[in-house]
């Protein structure tokens, strides 16, 4: 399984989407190619609909002509698949249960809260805040104990928590700005800061975090787009 | 005593999932019931971040979230058989994404159609039946999700067994029909009457009680 020629990986996505965010790491880990089809903002592509019928949500990873949805199920596939390349999940079952716990953690807690700052105020929008602050307190404490000093949740290489929590970051960013908040600080959560440096700057990340800025005016477009905000789709 | 021990209640169904695959597989455990409304120091300990069972402690060292303590049973414990996953990637991840599928479509809107009346209900029913024709579809020619034998995915979409006749019984209404989901019926059934999964269902009469009440107050509650 080591090499497959280009058009046996295809990932049906979009450059803002954290979810397609992951798999693109996690195929950049392995050193796998693959053809990146763009699904256009507002559309779903015949494609997306017959290959994810269930959701018609990306991204979906077509390999061989076999889809696979839902983004950490992807990542975990990828593992699995391409498994002479780096892994992903660590190897003892107690410490691939603690990065799949928060994994579903950002998923449930962290990314639904965070997409809320957006669209609250006054004091509803401060107890959302606070509410991601405090969790992101329990992404520190898991993160110091999970990486024993070392840059990543994975250690000395970038894991599945790295990858679930770290596609987050580029809209994490945007959200500070466009709220004028602080999410992550050296205060708080200094091991966490650290750590978004490390990984936005591994080779396997360049480029695939879409730019703060970037993110920002993205977010304007879906408000005249659809009259409704981020924290609403 | 055992190595393992899991933190549950009398009717939790997500706790059901980690009995049937300890059973299943016939790892020893120790059961600790909890009662949510009065729960143990052991409990706020082993899981601070939801403090919900299930938990499933293993040599001292605790694990939370059904799925992940699927997972974790079925790498840890490799030479206990049926092996809840298959081995092929695609067909792992066929069953992680059925078994997601159950817990973030057909589970809230099976509760919704059960919570709710009216018109209220006819929509969730309606939207609960929309999802369970990919259930359906595939279950063709198979008699369990996992193949022959009860998978992650039968273990995952247990509770329908157990609790939608609980569910009919007390809402007075049918949720899942054999005309439309015959197939399903089926698969319950069986499921039902698995070996080491049927010794296991909480007591009928308690559920109908407990759901009884539960749906009696959330109704009361609804804004007329």
């Amino acid at each position: 399984m080591a090499n497959s020629s280009c058009s046996d990986v295809k990932v049906l996505g979009a450059w803002p989407s954290p979810f397609v965010t992951r798999v693109r790491i996690a195929l950049n880990i392995k050193s796998v190619k693959y053809e990146f089809l763009e699904e256009a903002l507002g559309s779903k592509s015949q494609l997306l609909l017959q290959s994810n019928p269930v959701y018609k949500k990306i991204p979906v990873l077509i390999h061989g002509g076999k889809p696979i949805s839902e983004s950490l199920i992807i990542v975990q596939y990828i593992d699995e698949v391409w498994s002479s390349g780096p892994s992903i999940l660590p190897s003892d079952p107690y410490d691939r249960a603690i990065e799949r716990f928060w994994a579903a953690y950002v998923d449930d807690k962290i990314f639904p809260s965070m997409k809320l700052i957006n669209t609250a105020q006054g004091e509803e929008k401060a107890a959302i805040v606070e509410q991601v602050t405090e969790g992101l307190v329990l992404l520190e404490e898991a993160f110091q104990k999970s990486s024993k000093g070392k840059a990543f949740f994975g250690g000395d290489r970038i894991g599945f928590l790295d990858i679930a929590f770290g596609s987050m970051l580029g809209w994490l960013r945007a959200i500070e700005k466009m709220g004028g908040v602080k999410l992550l600080d050296e205060a708080k959560t200094p091991g966490l800061v650290q750590w978004a440096e490390s990984l936005c700057a591994d080779g396997a990340v360049k480029g695939i975090i879409p730019d703060t800025e970037k993110l920002v005016e993205f977010a304007k477009i879906l408000v005249k787009m659809k009259g409704v905000p981020l924290g609403k789709n | 005593m055992a190595e393992v021990k899991l933190f549950r209640t009398w009717s939790s169904t997500f706790a059901l999932r980690i009995v049937w695959a300890l059973e299943v597989k016939g790892i020893e455990y120790d059961m600790i019931y909890e009662d949510l409304s009065n729960k143990s120091s052991m409990l706020l300990q082993y899981n601070p971040v939801y403090k919900k069972v299930p938990v499933l402690l293993h040599k001292g060292k605790p694990i939370s979230e059904s799925f992940v303590i699927l997972e974790y049973i079925e790498e840890t414990w490799t030479s206990k058989t049926p092996s809840l996953l298959p081995g092929d990637p695609y067909q792992r991840a066929m069953a992680r994404f059925w078994a997601k599928f159950g817990d973030d479509k057909i589970l809230p809107l099976i509760w919704e159609a059960f919570i709710k009346q009216g018109k209220d209900q006819e929509e969730a029913l309606i939207a609960a039946h929309e999802n369970l024709k990919y259930l359906e579809v595939e279950l063709r020619g198979k008699k369990f999700l996992g193949g022959e034998t009860v998978g992650f995915a039968d273990l995952t979409f247990g509770w329908l067994a157990n609790l939608v006749s609980v569910f009919e019984e007390v809402a007075g209404v049918t949720l899942i029909d054999h005309e439309k989901f015959p197939l399903l019926l089926t698969w319950m059934k069986n499921f039902m009457d698995a070996p080491k999964i049927r010794e296991t269902w909480p007591p009928r009469d308690k559920l109908i009680n407990k759901y009884r009440a539960l749906r009696e107050t959330l109704i009361a509650k609804e804004p007329k």
